[in-house]
């Protein structure tokens, strides 16, 4: 087995573009689910929307630089939908709503109803030629040895990256402000914070609207990264990906979102790589065959996530004492 | 005394009685449960800048009493006016901001926000609350500020050796302490306490009491639910019971403890226990 090929793909997804959007998106998550306390199963939709939004404004002759802005404000429009009649009620009915809201859009933009704007099934292709147009990089290889990446893959690379130190930013700011105080005392304890004279829905809502735009922006990094959105690449499991990356990384952190996406990305490639080399070379003899690789590596995920909350539930990043609190 | 308090003392014993200078008027508010009456108060008056205790045997409706006023809950049917503002149909957190604030019988300490952060939360000034002025506004003055009050307060509450703790880590009597301190720090016209000694040593709620008593002579009005007749002794100047939803009776301490129906309703009351 070539552990040092697998050991390069691994690396290559940790530190490319599925981290960086995994990051990016996990970003937004925490702020709903970290800061706020927000149950937002539905994460998924605010990529769909924003990655939709962009391909499908070049698909109907805008520019890519008119697109990405109408996906943001896309998914700004997806929180308020969701958000006005569910964050008034308690936390479960977001939870319910979202995770609906979110197969609800994904079918219709499948459907051949839907067909005429969106392409159903088929998606939308190479409607981000502008953004590779503005690539400075000249041709060839970057990095090291055989770690490398394409001069257009590295400029993605590089975008999104940028856009993981924007977001970040943006949260260090609101969240060590007394902006964040509120949404955390919201997490705690929303009547509290409302007999404080704070507009609990107010908070709430822009807490998963801005949580949402980074979902969206996000979407927007993958889907320029493959020149490629089908509806059925927004399953679920997308959200699932990022609550893991939360909890890996700590709820309620700064760094949590960007170490936790750059060790999921790792490990999750990681195990794909051995199993394929384990498989090839017939370590399970007939037990395992290739077409298991896929299930199994999900079914590692949820025990490591299931041991992530038994002997470390606060992720890397959080504070053991702070997890032990008692909120009674 | 203060002259509030003075002008109490022509103020008929009866419920639903007027006062001289009300700050806080109820009227015909009902709140049912399915066919459970919790509020049925026909008129009640708060003296301002006086201590009201409001009593009353277990479910007589004081906390539900509270959730209305204070817009946690709403009635079937009703009017109250704070200072001449109707508050109807008013949410909990603008009832807060027009400068009501209550407090809860279980405590709502903000477990993993520290003590001082507790103390900051509650501030009505800080422009760094909204989302732009926490990204573009000058809001770490502010919180210098608001630090130096939030300090002073814990201090008088015995709390500020903890400011840095998380409030989960506190015992339920400092907690409820927080709560009260955390409230006055919203800067309320008048501060509605549930049950504010419950859990707290006797040392600490004789201080309390001393600093409830300072707040009232600065010009708050207090509200508060207490079990403990002698606390209810010591520091009201009013004492309104309710029974089974409705006032039954209203006066000076000392008249009330000795009204038949007052104490009727608490010995009716522990009968509904036996049975
Ligand atoms: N949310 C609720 N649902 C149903 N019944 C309630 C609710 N809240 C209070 N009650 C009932 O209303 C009555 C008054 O309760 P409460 O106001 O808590 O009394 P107190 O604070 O005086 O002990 C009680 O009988 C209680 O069981
Ligand atoms: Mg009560």
């Amino acid at each position: 087995m070539d552990w040092f090929k697998i050991l390069i793909d691994a690396g290559r997804a940790a530190a490319g573009v599925p981290a960086a959007a995994y990051a990016l998106s996990s970003i937004g998550l925490n702020l709903q689910f970290g800061y706020t306390g927000l149950l937002n199963f539905g994460h998924v939709a605010f990529m769909l929307v924003g990655a939709y939004g962009a391909a499908l404004t070049v698909e109907f002759g805008g520019s890519l630089w008119l697109g990405i802005p109408i996906g943001i404000l896309a998914s700004l429009v997806l929180g308020i939908l969701l958000g006005i009649p569910t964050l008034r009620l308690r936390a479960d009915y977001l939870a319910i709503v979202t995770i609906a809201a979110g197969e609800i859009i994904r079918l219709v933009v499948r459907s051949s109803w839907a067909d005429p704007l969106t392409n159903s099934v088929f998606g939308v292709q190479t409607f981000a030629n502008e953004f590779y147009a503005l690539n400075p990089l000249p041709e060839g290889l970057y990095g090291i040895g055989t770690f490398r990446f394409d001069e257009q893959r590295f400029w993605v690379i590089l975008v999104a990256w940028a856009l993981v130190a924007l977001a970040t930013l943006l949260i260090w700011r609101l969240t060590t402000s007394p902006w964040g105080r509120v949404v955390r005392a919201i997490r705690e304890d929303e009547d509290a914070a409302r007999s404080l004279g704070k507009n609990v829905f107010g908070y709430k809502l822009q807490s998963l609207m801005i949580g949402g735009a980074m979902g969206a922006m996000a979407g927007i990094v993958l889907a320029v990264d493959q020149q490629n959105v089908t509806p059925d690449s927004y399953q679920p499991l997308l959200t699932f990906y990022a609550f893991a990356i939360v909890i890996l990384g700590g709820a309620g952190t700064l760094w949590g979102p960007i170490i936790g996406s750059v060790i999921f990305w790792f490990l999750f490639e990681g195990m794909a790589g051995f199993m394929t080399g384990a498989v090839a070379e017939g370590w399970f003899g007939s037990a395992i065959e290739s077409v298991d690789i896929g299930p199994i590596r999900f079914v590692l995920l949820g025990i490591g996530l299931m041991w992530l909350m038994a002997f470390r539930p606060q992720g890397i990043f959080g504070s053991r004492e702070e997890m032990l609190v008692d909120d009674s | 005394m203060t002259p509030e308090q003075n002008s109490l003392l022509r103020v008929p014993h009866e419920p639903g009685t007027p006062k001289p200078d009300p700050l806080l008027v109820v009227s015909g508010l009902m709140r049912s449960f399915g066919g459970l009456v919790a509020v049925d108060v026909d008129h009640l008056e708060i003296q301002r800048g006086t201590i009201t205790s409001l009593i009353g045997p277990n479910g007589a409706g004081k906390t539900t009493l509270f959730n209305l006023l204070t817009g946690f809950d709403k009635p079937q049917h009703g009017e109250w006016h704070l200072d001449g503002g109707r508050l109807v149909g008013i949410p909990a957190f603008r009832v807060a901001r027009k400068g009501m604030v209550r407090t809860f019988q279980l405590t709502k300490s903000l477990a993993r926000l520290t003590v001082m952060e507790n103390m900051l939360v509650a501030a009505q000034d800080q422009v760094g609350e909204s989302f732009w002025g926490s990204l573009l506004g000058h809001w770490r003055s502010i919180e210098a500020k608001n630090t130096a009050t939030a300090t002073a307060a814990l201090e008088r509450f015995g709390l500020a050796h903890m400011a840095d703790e998380y409030a989960g880590s506190l015992s339920g009597g400092q907690r409820k302490l927080l709560e009260m301190a955390r409230a006055l720090l919203v800067e309320p016209d008048v501060v509605m306490l549930d049950e504010p000694t419950a859990g707290v040593n006797p040392a600490l709620t004789q201080s309390l009491l001393e600093h409830i008593k300072a707040l009232r002579d600065d010009g708050l009005t207090v509200v508060f639910i207490e079990h403990d007749m002698d606390v209810v002794q010591e520091i009201s100047d009013w004492v309104v019971c309710m029974a089974q939803g409705r006032v039954i009776a209203e006066g000076p301490p000392g008249v009330v403890a000795r009204n038949p129906e007052v104490i009727d309703a608490y010995l009716g009351a522990q009968h509904g226990r036996v049975d």
